[in-house]
């Protein structure tokens, strides 16, 4: 999700307190090669496949699959950013502004798409998401990446491939990056 | 300006919210480039245009925009309308409302129309331009042009692109500014900016004072000025609006103040020509200076969809004061 909609969030936002690293760097690392060999395997090659990382969290990460990709196929693999401000069903209920903007390499007419992001909790993120890549094309196929799934989800939707499932409150937050992932709270300002 | 219900005045809107409808409006303009360049953003909103003056590209531009947003619009002239049977403009405007509208996208010939629907409306009310006053959203996606250029010639990405660009930029703002609405909305903005600005007009189009205007220099002196700024901005001649009274003649005031292709070929390789639109050809702006590449006219025009879808959606997106959280939008959710 965007940094600027989690600091923006009602009531007018708040500050994220780290309390647990449960990822280090390398375990990151790990699991993002992982979840890259899962791709080959699981769509024989790479053939159409584009991977999609979603503003902000998923951006980082699905440039990092594709560096796994290129290095283990030899074959380089479109990136697309995607921004879902727009599509999101909570717009008029807590401010929601673009983040980044979308760049969507090409028609998706045919392609497979794998989309990237940091974590999967209420699912309505990756819902905003469908609907958005449904306006580039009609894509062949879609699979779903995340290195967190932290649960309570509100909408029928699951992964295909996960870096780590983890059980979390309601009311933790968890924080991913290349550098690692910690859970936490958020304090009000 | 993600908690603002109107938007009736550049005066208003601090620097660090005119960069963030630039910033947004990067957004819709990718979304401009689409093979279906429209989002559902505002699906179930309904934005009405009034508009009590002649318009082509604004009041096409907002409702573009808005049917870009998915939002429903109804358009209405007051001719035609029942304020030609003597309703009043509140009435009007008040009876529409009923139906249930979410914006007023208002422009009128006279100053503070706009302010005064938003005591009348609940509704959002974005000033389309009214009278000598403001013309909001023409300042607004000027800046965007310019930072867009200046952005392009860095090879800069768009969002690495804030409102640095701004700052010490030189302009002209040339011509009828006595009675335009868009230098009172355009000078503000690029003032708030850091740009410094330069007024060139004939004594009897400048306004009766410029006491408080965020101006660096008047001058009387065209062809003194150009060479010397990256950004000539020309206004409109306003005919209709009685400049005729205030001049010997149009020709007299193009021979001292239009930009013919000699005076153009003064200013610096890079400088920019900007124009409002409608042009008048061969009064403020020959033919030929208006084709030229460093004229961005239609530019302006093109951009002024996506921040206008900018400007929509930051007042009508904006979290309504009475709607309760739900829990799960209430934690500033990572990954959602």
């Amino acid at each position: 999700m965007a940094e600027r909609e989690r600091r923006l969030a009602p009531p007018r936002g708040g500050v994220f307190v780290p309390r647990v690293q449960v990822l280090s760097a390398q375990d990151v690392q790990r699991a993002l090669t992982r979840i890259a060999h899962e791709i080959v395997e699981r769509n024989r090659g790479l053939e159409d496949v584009v991977l999609v990382g979603l503003q902000t969290g998923g951006v980082p990460l699905a440039y990092r699959i594709a560096r796994v990709l290129e290095d283990v196929e030899g074959t380089a693999v479109p990136v697309g950013l995607l921004d879902v401000a727009f599509y999101r069903d909570d717009i008029g209920i807590r401010p929601v502004l673009p983040e980044a903007v979308t760049e969507i390499p090409g028609d998706l007419a045919g392609q497979l798409v794998v989309m990237v992001d940091d974590v999967l909790f209420t699912g309505r993120t990756v819902r905003a998401a469908l609907n958005a890549l449904a306006d580039y094309g009609r894509a062949r196929a879609v699979q779903l990446a995340v290195m967190v799934d932290r649960g309570h989800r509100e909408l029928p939707i699951r992964p295909d491939y996960v870096g780590k499932n983890m059980p979390t409150r309601i009311d933790e937050q968890v924080d991913v990056s290349l550098e690692g992932v910690v859970l936490g709270d958020v304090v009000p300002r | 300006m993600t908690q603002r219900r109107h938007l009736l005045s550049v005066n208003d809107l601090s620097p660090d919210e005119i960069a963030e409808v630039l910033r947004v409006s990067d957004a819709f303009v990718e979304v401009g480039h689409r093979d279906i360049p429209k989002v559902p953003a505002l699906r179930g909103r309904t934005v009405v245009t009034v508009f009590a003056e002649q318009s082509t590209r604004t009041r096409l531009s907002f409702e573009t925009a808005a049917k870009r947003l998915s939002a429903d619009v109804l358009s209405f002239g007051l001719e035609g309308s029942s304020v030609k049977k003597g309703e009043s403009l509140r009435d009007t405007v008040e009876t529409v409302a009923a139906l249930g509208v979410d914006a007023f996208v208002v422009r009128h010939p006279s100053a503070g129309a706009p302010a005064a629907v938003a005591r009348w409306v609940d509704a959002s009310v974005i000033n389309a331009g009214d009278g000598w006053h403001e013309h909001p959203t023409q300042a607004l996606l000027d800046c965007y042009t310019i930072r867009q250029v200046l952005a392009e010639r860095s090879g800069q990405p768009l969002e690495k692109a804030g409102t640095e660009c701004f700052v010490g930029l030189r302009v002209a703002v040339v011509g009828d500014v006595r009675h335009s609405r868009v230098a009172r909305s355009v000078i503000w903005a690029l003032a708030a900016l850091g740009t410094e600005i330069t007024i060139v007009a004939p004594g009897s189009l400048l306004p009766p004072s410029l006491e408080g205007w965020p101006v660096a220099a008047v001058s009387h002196d065209l062809d003194g000025v150009l060479p010397n700024v990256d950004i000539c901005y020309l206004l409109r001649l306003q005919i209709e609006r009685g400049t005729g009274e205030f001049l010997p003649s149009a020709r007299e005031y193009s021979a001292g103040y239009g930009l013919s292709v000699r005076r153009a070929e003064r200013m610096a390789e890079d400088a920019l020509v900007m124009h409002p639109g409608p042009m008048n050809r061969g009064i403020e702006i020959a033919d030929e200076v208006a084709t030229l590449p460093r004229s961005v006219v239609l530019r302006q025009v093109a951009n002024g969809v996506a921040v206008r879808m900018a400007v929509l959606f930051m007042l009508l997106g904006r979290a309504a004061e009475s709607v309760p959280v739900p829990p799960a939008a209430m934690l500033g959710t990572v990954g959602a």
